[in-house]
């Protein structure tokens, strides 16, 4: 492998970290402010593809289609919080478990039910169709690259509404004294159904924008779910800064160890995040 | 959704917490069985096969092809009148003797047919083995299961893995292709198939210069395709399925590589997928048991017949399943419906000369079909055929010695 194709290969590993970033940034955040192990996290990124899958054909236009889905997803988060996940704030996470896990089954039927057991493509936006030459026959879509954008945007969006403003300020205060902040006069529930739903639409969307890339079948969420548990795990849980580091090493890792040791590659990941929890059990930026 | 499905979920629903879905399994056993009242006459057919998850379509598209096998004899199997008893196996190994269990010693089913993935087959091939239960499976195509797994009572109507990609190393060869790289998941069947094809292609003269693996059932591909752009191959050779399949396809494109490097494959890359890939797809060769516009008599009234009852255009699924009623009909004909007479009826379905839509094929002495591997071409959304790759062939059956 010569120069060329290593720095290629970096760029393939950097842009499959943000693209995991991406999905699991929500995951993080349900589970690190509100506390919630939401199992049922694959299956918003699932019903975002299938929302894309289906609005796209209705329109003809992905964008188009997002725009529709976006609010869409935010009324189903707001709507789930509102008559399930509140009931469970003061309960073990036992119970959350088997709510979550009883959502996948769920959403996995309705989604037959609605839209079938086929497996879907989605067209990428002629506007991004195109692809960059790289080398004599190598070349790199130039939408991968425009979802790389995206991803780092939101990023950053994230940070900045956490750390920078006044909405910021009352979630991470609820997070670590929810009694208290309710008695200062801030409508907590409010705010918990607002990251709820925050939480929602960002796995729905990573499933919209990552459509035209990654087929839309049925069952897609739940291998989702798993890389989303160990970002958040290595990341440490509830930070943002961490589930970047964490998505960015995992991309990494996976892309070169595919290429160098492909006999092991299904493993690399699962003996990376051992080797972090051995060291730091809190993960990268956790909390003690 | 069928009787077992309520069963256990009454059950549940009984008991309660997780661990009545641990022990479901010991009650189902301990029921008394019904199957005493159900036997005067009527042939009991267990059907276990995927009919939620991925792989539920080509669950309902075996059991389609099947159930029109029989209809057209009368609904009967050499006079007996047929009882289904149907298990969902969820594509899910870790239930498969406990599945196949439940159609075995609760049931008492006559015969078992099943399933789609090859670790739910080699999950019921333990089990099989010790019952003796007659076995037909419709399309998962472990190796081992006629193979080192292999028994008198087991029979496949559909492939092994092996025999999809090893007709290619001709094709390749053909094409004037000297190196290749050989791309897949890193999970049994996908390892069954790089053998297939390497045996093949090496004994041609080509070489294989690399096997790319990625985990099963992952879809992130760039890593690998950047490695074929820096590789440059005369061909890459590829086996993936459903979503998997179409992602590969579209990515392939993406990457500048088709037009560049050709591509082919087992005929499970471009089965069932073509709708979702758009123009991916387009000229990418594949050999497989069944292609499209085959244009015999066969198949023009299978298709026919399926589409007219179905309201549905069969595939290579569909044909598996109806072969499968083919091969227990030439069985039981072969001893009048007496299915207590198991020698006799494993000995008639070894003779049969099966009319299938996908041509006459006979079964190896492993009993797995010995048959004519198609090349075909995507043209559209069809899979053409471009004629017969390799006549009759065979699975070597490596490690069968009954």
């Amino acid at each position: 492998m010569d120069l060329a194709f290593i720095l290629i290969q970096l760029l393939n590993g950097l842009q499959y970290g943000l693209l995991l970033f991406l999905v699991a940034s929500g995951l993080t955040l349900v589970f690190g402010i509100m506390g919630i192990i939401n199992l049922a996290h694959g299956s918003f990124y699932m019903v975002g593809a299938y929302l894309a899958w289906s609005l796209a054909s209705l329109t003809g236009n992905l964008a188009t289609a997002i725009l529709l889905a976006i609010p869409l997803t935010v009324i189903l988060g707001m709507g789930l919080e509102r008559l399930l996940f509140r009931q469970l704030y003061t309960r073990d996470h036992l119970y959350q478990v088997l709510l979550t896990y009883g959502l996948i089954l769920v959403f996995e039927e309705l989604r037959s039910i609605i839209w079938g057991d086929d497996v879907h493509g989605v067209a990428v936006p002629a506007l991004l169709s195109a692809s960059i030459p790289l080398t004599e026959n190598l070349s790199y879509p130039v939408y991968r690259l425009a979802i790389s954008g995206v991803c780092l945007l939101l990023a950053l969006a994230l940070y900045l509404l956490i750390q920078k403003t006044r909405l910021g300020m009352m979630i991470r205060a609820g997070a670590s004294n929810r009694d208290m902040v309710q008695s200062l006069g801030i409508d907590i529930k409010l705010i918990y159904t607002l990251v709820f739903a925050l939480g929602v639409a960002l796995a729905a969307f990573a499933g919209m924008i990552n459509a035209p890339l990654s087929s839309v079948t049925p069952g897609m969420g739940s291998h989702v779910l798993i890389i989303c548990f160990v970002v958040v795990v290595i990341g440490g849980i509830g930070s943002v800064k961490g589930a970047m580091a964490a998505s960015l090493m995992i991309g990494l890792a996976e892309t070169f160890g595919q290429v160098l040791v492909p006999e092991v590659a299904g493993m690399i990941v699962y003996v990376l995040m051992a080797i972090i929890l051995v060291w730091r059990p809190e993960g990268l930026f956790g909390r003690k | 959704m069928s009787q077992n499905d309520k069963d256990v979920i009454a059950r549940r629903g009984f008991l309660k917490g997780t661990a009545a879905i641990a022990g479901a399994t010991a009650v189902g056993t301990m029921l008394p069985s019904t199957a005493a009242l159900a036997q005067q006459g009527k042939l009991k057919i267990g059907l276990m096969l995927p009919y939620t998850g991925t792989f539920a379509q080509l669950g309902v598209a075996i059991t389609n092809g099947f159930k029109l096998a029989i209809d057209e004899r009368g609904g009967k199997l050499a006079g007996r009148e047929i009882e289904f008893v149907t298990v969902d196996d969820e594509s899910n190994p870790a239930k498969a003797p406990e599945n196949v269990n439940k159609l075995v010693q609760r049931d008492k089913v006559d015969v078992v047919i099943g399933t789609v993935h090859s670790g739910v087959v080699m999950g019921m091939a333990k089990v099989l083995k010790e019952s003796g239960t007659l076995w037909i499976n419709p399309n998962g195509g472990a190796g081992a299961m006629t193979g080192a797994m292999c028994a008198p009572n087991f029979f496949r109507t559909s492939f092994s893995n092996w025999q999809t990609t090893h007709a290619l190393g001709k094709v390749l060869k053909a094409k004037g292709h000297k190196t290749a790289v050989f791309i897949t998941w890193k999970y049994a069947a996908g390892e069954e198939m790089m053998e297939g094809f390497k045996e093949g292609f090496e004994k041609e003269g080509g070489k294989l210069v690399k096997e790319l693996y990625t985990p099963f059932p992952q879809v992130e591909f760039q890593a690998l395709l950047t490695e074929i752009a820096s590789i440059k191959p005369d061909a890459v050779v590829a086996f993936f399925a459903g979503g998997g399949a179409a992602k590969f396809l579209k990515d392939y494109q993406a990457a500048g590589l088709k037009g560049k490097i050709p591509l082919y494959g087992s005929g499970f890359l471009t089965d069932g997928v073509l709708e979702a890939v758009g123009d991916a797809g387009e000229g990418v060769e594949t050999t497989l048991h069944y292609a499209d516009g085959l244009d015999t008599k066969k198949d023009k009234a299978f298709r026919l017949a399926y589409a007219k009852t179905f309201k549905l255009q069969p595939d290579v699924y569909a044909v598996q399943g109806y072969d499968a009623g083919q091969l227990l009909a030439a069985g039981l004909d072969a001893v009048k419906g007496n299915v207590a007479d198991k020698a006799g009826v494993i000995k008639g379905m070894e003779a049969a000369k099966i009319d299938s839509p996908r041509g006459v094929w006979t079964l190896s002495k492993a009993h797995n079909p010995v048959q004519d591997m198609y090349l075909r071409k995507v043209v559209g959304k069809e899979n053409k055929t471009m004629g017969v790759a390799w006549k009759a062939l065979a699975d070597p059956a490596r490690g069968c010695k009954a």
